[in-house]
């Protein structure tokens, strides 16, 4: 490893400040949330020195609120303090789960869901979820604030919309009202400690008779970013969530897809898991919404 | 030696004497050497996996400030093949290959210096697979390897055949009623052994060595590492830190000769710690496999005739366990007629190193799965088919021996009553079972006893522990002394500390070295019985060792208290000089360990994957001198066994370049992969150990290869004849069959 410098600034201005000034001198900043992706890539793949911006010391990002319209998550949260709110848990089973399956407890008590969304991994596990609950990124920079859905948010294997002067604050996520529920699952090939060879996310409503009002699903590690499939989410729409509307879901996200053959599946196997996993886990979201 | 009786110490399970420092941190492994004025250096591996090397340049690494060293292939002599792999000369053989090796201030700038030698390749065509290996015209891995030698024939990938034949094959399936056979492949794996190699070196002006790492056999890396360097043994001290895991993999040097080397450039001590990324490129996995095996049987599941055509990937350099391969493939079978024949095969990877019961567990594979097909053919109940032909003591083993008294019925047996066997798998799940084998070996063996003033017993041994053989010693020594437990403490010397032992191998420690401590115990013991004599003024004869005390023989008419270890060590100033018992010894007879295991699976139809509920292993110990450690032995083996028939293999791009050469990808089995592994220990006792005791470290991984395969068979109503049986292969199979 080379040289590196750290500092943790402890306003939001001067956290712009500084990703702003090193990116104007030609200089490299990365910002430091968790350091579960950050430290494992300065030792393996990418070890040039850089400043390491760690944006855990502001008050912005360890925001988290439960409002009755929205859900914001501050981008230094740890898994572990996602986890074990009850109330959120409750909210946002789906989400939560998610971000229970990075690593092991020794990773959650540092990793975010920031730093999974910024990472913008394929195969980030929290990402589908993200999407499936239409959670929209509060970015600040050198030009002020901006307000981006995650699908938007997403540009390419590694790569995001943010410019090296911007930074992610929170996540914004409509609370959910009523009969709504969400899950996310994901296909490895062991129990844990693996990296998701397909993942899919859904959230739904239901109304008084069971019939399905709304829904989104995101689906991962079948193309170069995470996507939102609306053909599935109109399949389960006008639906009472049932085998056939499952499958048609199932059968949505499997067209959306265009994975990869790698070490870690092959283009057909990652097809078809994906459309299984958007099926289960609907199934899963409407048993939830059932009870909520 | 008279069988034991009534034994006090043996079969009760202790803590072991490394466990606090091991659970506390304090343990040193092979990295947690630090000298002052060490340098760090690190290896330039080769991008190709075939390639001739025109020219090494080590000037631009030499001339960057902080780098103290530099070598490559020229600069080790000696060694043969073991030489070449260690740093390439005229060819890199695989991708990774050791090219050239930096000594430098920092571990970083040694890496970053890497990048500074030019080397020179012309690349060639990479030999991938047994299959491109042996076709015809095949590239050679090794332009003058003729097949076992014989420069009568053409050069040829294949190293050497072996084989083994008995009666008349052909009329044996003849007679058969049912005849079955199949084609599996086995893929490579790794030993995944937690510590990556690591070792400090630094040689002196009068050219002695010391060499500090982690192995499996201290003796091992010192006459290695004489060879490769050309230099005397003697001038050479190894001193084995605490290992990590070894399952064979630390049998061989990767690393030694560089630091020592680098060390006399340098005049400091040059430390080596190898990347997880280098273990999986560049030190030894197992062989990927490919066996053709063939089983006749009469209807009432009498077999007439097997045969086994076997070959191994060595990797690049002659020696894959293809031997081992053949000497097991049919051992658990009393046969009038078959054939086996083993290939080894050179091909264009890192050179195999042992692992586990080296070539068994695939061989058994293809067999054991073949088995199972003639058990469903002939609608018996896997068992039974076992136990109408099983080897019993007197059955001639394929590979030549007689057997003496065996386990293998006694397993069946007991599997056959067994309530996991007895309850039938549940609903949805499928049940596979097979037979595991391990010959086990003796060899060489030392053993010291020394008995301090206050009577507490010290055991110097030479045999690296990897799998609790120092507690084994406690106990074994605590039988035979006759004193508690705890007053003994048992040390692994280095090469000038104790007498020769072979390294930790062949699951020879608890028997071959265990020997040696039991006769240094005895040693012991007849020169208590002479000191105590010598006190009461008796003849030595006269004296009788009973309970950990020297009491007079029933009848001789003396009036004396007996007299303790402790009584007896505290005046032995008085009575010759302190005790010292000691042997050293060849053992004979180390005793084959047979098994019998069943898992049952679950199989996820719409995602390919495999989840093993319940997994059952029995097995022949001999005597378990500490049960925990051999249900230990048993159950990491079943997991090692169960992660290689699941999801590790080595994956490689059309280059030759192992894709997933991380942890992440090469897919051990997570703790909450596995169900708890139940055990059962059988006692056939070894007649050739006082205690009875048979190796059983590497039996466990043999079996749970074809009984995961069997079980899915079981549950999905096909066969998938590969491994390893990742949810991929099975969503596809499961979608070809409908
Ligand atoms: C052992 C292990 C197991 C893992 N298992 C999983 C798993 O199962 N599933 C999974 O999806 N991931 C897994 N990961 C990856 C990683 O833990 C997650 O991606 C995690 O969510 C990253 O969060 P972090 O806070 O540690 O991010 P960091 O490492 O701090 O940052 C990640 C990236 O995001 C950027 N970043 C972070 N925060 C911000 C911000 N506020 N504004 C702008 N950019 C930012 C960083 O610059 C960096 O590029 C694992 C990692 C390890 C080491």
């Amino acid at each position: 490893m080379g040289d590196y410098a750290y500092a943790a600034p402890s306003t939001v201005d001067s956290t712009v400040e500084l990703l702003s000034n090193t990116a104007q001198s030609g200089g490299r900043a990365q910002v430091l949330a968790g350091g579960t992706d950050v430290l494992v890539q300065m030792r393996s793949v990418d070890r040039e020195p850089r400043l390491l911006v760690d944006v855990k010391q502001l008050a912005e990002t360890n925001k988290l609120s439960i409002g009755d319209e929205e859900i914001y998550i501050g981008a230094a949260i740890a898994s572990a303090v996602l986890n074990e709110n009850a109330e959120l848990k409750g909210k946002l089973p789906g989400l939560i789960e998610s971000a229970d399956l990075i690593g092991s407890t020794q990773i959650q008590g540092r990793c975010t869901i920031g730093g999974n969304l910024c990472n913008s991994s394929p195969a980030g596990d929290t990402i589908p979820a993200l999407i499936a609950n239409s959670a929209v990124c509060h970015i600040v920079g050198a030009d002020g604030e901006r307000n981006v859905p995650v699908e938007d948010f997403l540009t390419g294997v590694g790569t995001n919309c943010m410019a090296p002067h911007e930074f992610l604050l929170g996540l914004r996520i409509p609370t959910p009202k009523g009969r709504t529920g969400d899950a996310y699952l994901r296909f490895i090939p062991r129990t844990e400690m693996d990296i998701a060879v397909a993942g899919a996310g859904v959230r739904l409503t239901l109304d008084e008779n069971g019939t399905c009002t709304e829904a989104r699903v995101g689906i991962g590690a079948v193309a170069p970013t995470a996507l939102v499939v609306p053909d599935a989410a109109a399949a389960l729409i006008g639906s009472n969530v049932d085998e056939a509307a499952l499958n048609a879901a199932a059968d949505a996200c499997s067209a959306a897809a265009s994975p990869i053959t790698d070490k870690r599946g092959t283009v057909e196997y990652r097809t078809k898991v994906v459309g299984v996993l958007c099926k289960r886990a609907g199934a899963i979201a409407r048993d939830r919404a059932v009870v909520a | 030696m008279a069988e034991a009786v009534d034994l006090k110490a043996i079969g009760t399970r202790p803590v072991r004497p490394d466990g606090v420092e091991k659970v506390t941190g304090r343990a040193n492994f092979g990295a947690d050497l630090s000298l002052p004025g060490m340098l760090h250096a690190k290896i330039l591996r080769s991008p190709h996996a075939h390639a001739r090397i025109k020219s090494v340049d080590l000037s631009g690494a030499l001339a960057m400030d902080g780098v103290v060293a530099a070598i490559s292939g020229k600069d080790l002599p000696g060694g043969g093949d073991l030489g070449v792999n260690i740093l390439a000369k005229d060819k890199a053989l695989y991708h990774g290959h050791a090219v050239a090796a930096v000594a430098a201030r920092s571990a970083y700038i040694a890496e970053v210096a890497l990048d500074s030698i030019k080397v020179e390749y012309e690349p060639l065509n990479p030999v991938l697979s047994i299959d491109a290996a042996i076709a015809d015209g095949a590239t050679l891995v090794n332009e003058s390897m003729h097949t076992n030698g014989d420069t009568s024939q053409p050069a040829s990938n294949i190293a050497a055949i072996t084989k083994f034949e008995r009666g008349d094959v052909e009329k044996g399936f003849a007679d058969a009623d049912v005849v079955v056979e199949g084609e599996y492949r086995v893929p490579t794996a790794h030993q995944g052994y937690i510590e990556p190699h690591a070792c400090t070196a630094t040689i002196n002006e009068e050219g002695k060595a010391t060499v500090w790492c982690c192995t499996q056999g201290q003796f091992d890396v010192r006459s290695m590492t004489a060879q490769c360097l050309e230099m005397a043994v003697s001038d050479i001290r190894v001193i084995p830190s605490e290992i990590g895991g070894g399952f064979g993999g630390k049998t061989t040097i990767y690393l030694e000769p560089v630091a020592v080397k680098l060390s006399a450039i340098s005049g400091r001590p040059v430390k080596m710690v190898m990347s997880r990324e280098e273990v999986f490129r560049a030190t030894g996995p197992t062989s990927a496999t490919l066996c053709r095996t063939k089983i006749g049987a009469k209807n009432d599941g009498t077999i007439t005739a097997a045969s086994a055509w076997l070959a191994y990937e060595a990797g690049a350099f002659p020696g894959a366990p293809v031997g081992p391969g053949c000497m097991s493939v049919l051992a658990p079978y009393d046969l009038e007629n078959f054939a086996i024949e083993g290939n080894d095969v050179l091909v264009n990877k890192p050179k195999v190193a042992a692992y586990r019961a080296p070539g068994a567990p695939q061989s058994m594979h293809a067999m054991e799965c073949t088995i199972d097909e003639l058990a469903r053919k002939l609608d018996m109940d896997p068992l039974e088919l076992r136990l109408k032909n099983c080897a019993e003591e007197g059955t001639v083993a394929p590979y030549g021996p007689q057997f003496p008294a065996i386990g293998l019925k006694a397993c069946l047996e007991a599997a056959k009553e067994h309530p996991n066997y007895t309850t039938p798998p549940a609903e949805g799940q499928g049940r596979g079972v097979a037979v595991g084998f391990w010959f086990n070996i003796g060899m060489q063996s030392s053993a010291e006893i020394r008995i301090a003033e206050n009577g507490a017993v010290t055991i110097m041994e030479g045999s690296p522990d990897i799998g609790g053989s120092r507690a084994s010693m406690c106990l074994m020594a605590a039988e035979t002394l006759g004193v508690p437990y705890k007053t003994i403490n048992a040390h692994v010397g280095d090469t000038e500390a104790t007498g020769y032992c072979n390294t930790t191998g062949g699951s020879r420690t608890t028997f071959a070295t265990g020997l040696a401590v039991i006769e240094a115990c005895e040693d012991i013991i007849t020169q208590c019985k002479q000191r105590a004599a010598l006190t009461w003024e008796l003849d030595v004869d006269q004296v009788d060792w009973q309970d950990g005390q020297a009491v007079p023989k029933p009848g001789v008419n003396a009036d004396v208290k007996p007299l303790s270890l402790a009584d007896i060590a505290r005046s032995a100033g008085r009575t010759g000089g302190p005790l010292l018992g000691r042997a050293s010894l060849n053992a004979q007879g180390p005793g084959a360990s047979f098994s019998v295991n069943w898992t049952d699976v679950e199989v996820d139809r719409e995602t390919g994957k495999v989840d093993v509920a319940a997994f059952t292993a029995v097995q022949d110990a001999g005597r378990a001198i500490h049960p925990s450690y051999v249900e230990g032995q048993m159950q990491g083996g079943a997991v090692q066994g169960l992660g290689w028939a699941l999801n590790e293999e080595y994956i490689y791009d059309a280059n030759g370049v192992m894709e997933n050469a991380g942890f992440l990808d090469y897919r051990v089995p997570v703790t909450s992969d596995m169900p708890m592994i139940d055990t059962q220990i059988i006692e056939v006792p070894n007649p050739s150990h006082p205690y009875g005791v048979r190796g059983v470290g590497e039996t466990p991984i043999v079996a749970p290869l074809a009984a995961t395969s069997n079980a899915v068979r079981d549950a999905l109503g096909f066969r998938i004849n590969d491994l390893p049986l990742s949810p991929p292969r099975v969503l596809e199979a499961i979608d070809a069959n409908g």
